[in-house]
């Protein structure tokens, strides 16, 4: 039977991806963010995980306004990234399961959580950015990727309620699989930012410390904000710690923290990384 | 009235947009014009002609007034999703610093200085 051996939540900033390709991971202003790295790919190193389940949000490259899914699972043989308006270099395409990905969707949908299945699905920043974060060299990554991709762009988002609901549907799927297989979930996004009016630059490094905290122990606490809230207290951007719930209920109801880190800011954003081993 | 009352407490958020059902009815246009940006060929047939691209995409004129005057606030008051007029901001070279000072009356320092304070 597959194993969920953790999950790490992590920002996903369009900016890292242009640092990393520029190679500037060690100048003044990126280094305090990438030092917080390493222990991650310590730990990835150690547990050797066989498939990521990367829980992101889409930017408007693969979906736009005529038709967007609140949740979207990929199942296709690889998910290709491609220039999002801003010309950086596209990276490799990322190897998928689309066995395990229809795993998860009939496993789900049985579960009433009603997803829309991508046979095709092209990975914007919010995919790749958290892959380059742990395996920066794509030569030691030797893993198969399945993206689970939630709607931020158009309101009505799904409640945080909702979010953490399916990631118990999709922790239940991941566990029943029959094939023996490591798996590591990757939730990407957050934490408090806001780009748009007159509130853009909006941090909340009181309200993200808090997140940090009751992910581990508590996510119901933060799983019962209205979205509405959550854009209060996270800014229209902040929105997604949705991922991180999502991911938080795909483990187990007893998690070890292994790691975090956090730090203000990158670009508009206050990042932060958390790294929770599922108690078996 | 394009949207039903939510029976949840939504107050207004000073300084925030929330993007609705009547706000996507309202900008599909230069959103749409915005997600095209994806592409550098886009990109250029823009910066070539943008009256005649703005008019292939059917926007109107405050939309066109706002994209003329690179605007945020005036390009999210017509309609505009953040999401899609980071891919206009590009073409520009403009990055969401810059784009937060516009929006907020600072200047790029000053707006920088702002998110390095908040870690305090």
């Amino acid at each position: 039977m597959a194993t969920i051996l953790g999950g790490i939540c992590t920002s996903h900033i369009p900016a890292i991806g242009a640092a990393i390709a520029r190679g500037a991971q060690d100048d003044d202003y990126w280094k305090p963010f990438f030092d917080g790295y390493p222990p991650a790919r310590d730990w990835l190193r150690s547990v050797q995980p066989d498939i990521a389940v990367v829980i992101y949000n889409d930017h408007g490259l693969n979906f736009f306004l005529d038709a967007i899914p609140t949740f979207a699972i990929g199942a296709a043989h690889q998910y290709h990234n491609a220039d999002e308006g801003w010309g950086l270099p596209t990276l490799d395409p990322y190897p998928g399961d689309p066995a395990f990905s229809w795993h998860i969707i009939n496993s789900v949908v049985e579960d009433e959580f009603d997803v829309t299945m991508c046979q095709e699905m092209r990975v914007d920043h919010a995919f790749t950015v958290p892959l380059s974060l742990m395996w920066p060299d794509r030569s030691e990554m030797h893993i198969k990727t399945i993206p689970i991709e939630i709607n931020t762009v158009q309101h009505p988002l799904p409640s945080p309620k909702r979010c953490y609901a399916f990631g118990q549907a999709i922790g239940r799927a991941l566990a029943a699989y029959p094939k023996d297989l490591k798996v590591v979930l990757l939730a990407t996004g957050g934490l408090s930012h806001q780009l748009d009016g007159k509130r853009a630059g909006f941090i909340n490094k009181e309200f993200d410390l808090r997140c940090m905290t009751e992910i581990v122990d508590s996510p119901e606490a933060l799983a019962a904000l209205s979205t509405h809230e959550l854009v209060e207290l996270a800014g229209t951007q902040g929105v997604e710690l949705m991922m991180w719930l999502t991911m938080r209920g795909a483990l187990g109801s007893q998690v070890r923290q292994v790691h975090s880190h956090y730090h203000i800011p990158v670009s508009n954003t206050a990042a932060g990384l958390l790294l929770l081993e599922n108690a078996a | 009235m394009f949207v039903s009352q939510h029976t949840q407490d939504n107050h207004e958020i000073p300084g925030t947009t929330i993007f609705d059902g009547e706000m996507a009815m309202r900008g599909y246009q230069l959103n749409k014009m915005c997600y095209s940006f994806n592409e550098a060929e886009n990109r250029d047939a823009f910066l070539a002609d943008e009256d005649a691209y703005c008019e292939r995409f059917g926007l109107d004129e405050e939309q066109r007034d706002a994209i003329r005057n690179r605007n945020v606030l005036s390009l999210i008051k017509a309609g505009g999703n953040v999401y899609y007029l980071a891919k206009f901001a590009g073409i520009f070279g403009l990055n969401v610093q810059d784009i937060g000072a516009q929006q907020t009356g600072m200047t790029v320092d000053e707006f920088k200085t702002k998110l390095e304070s908040a870690g305090d």
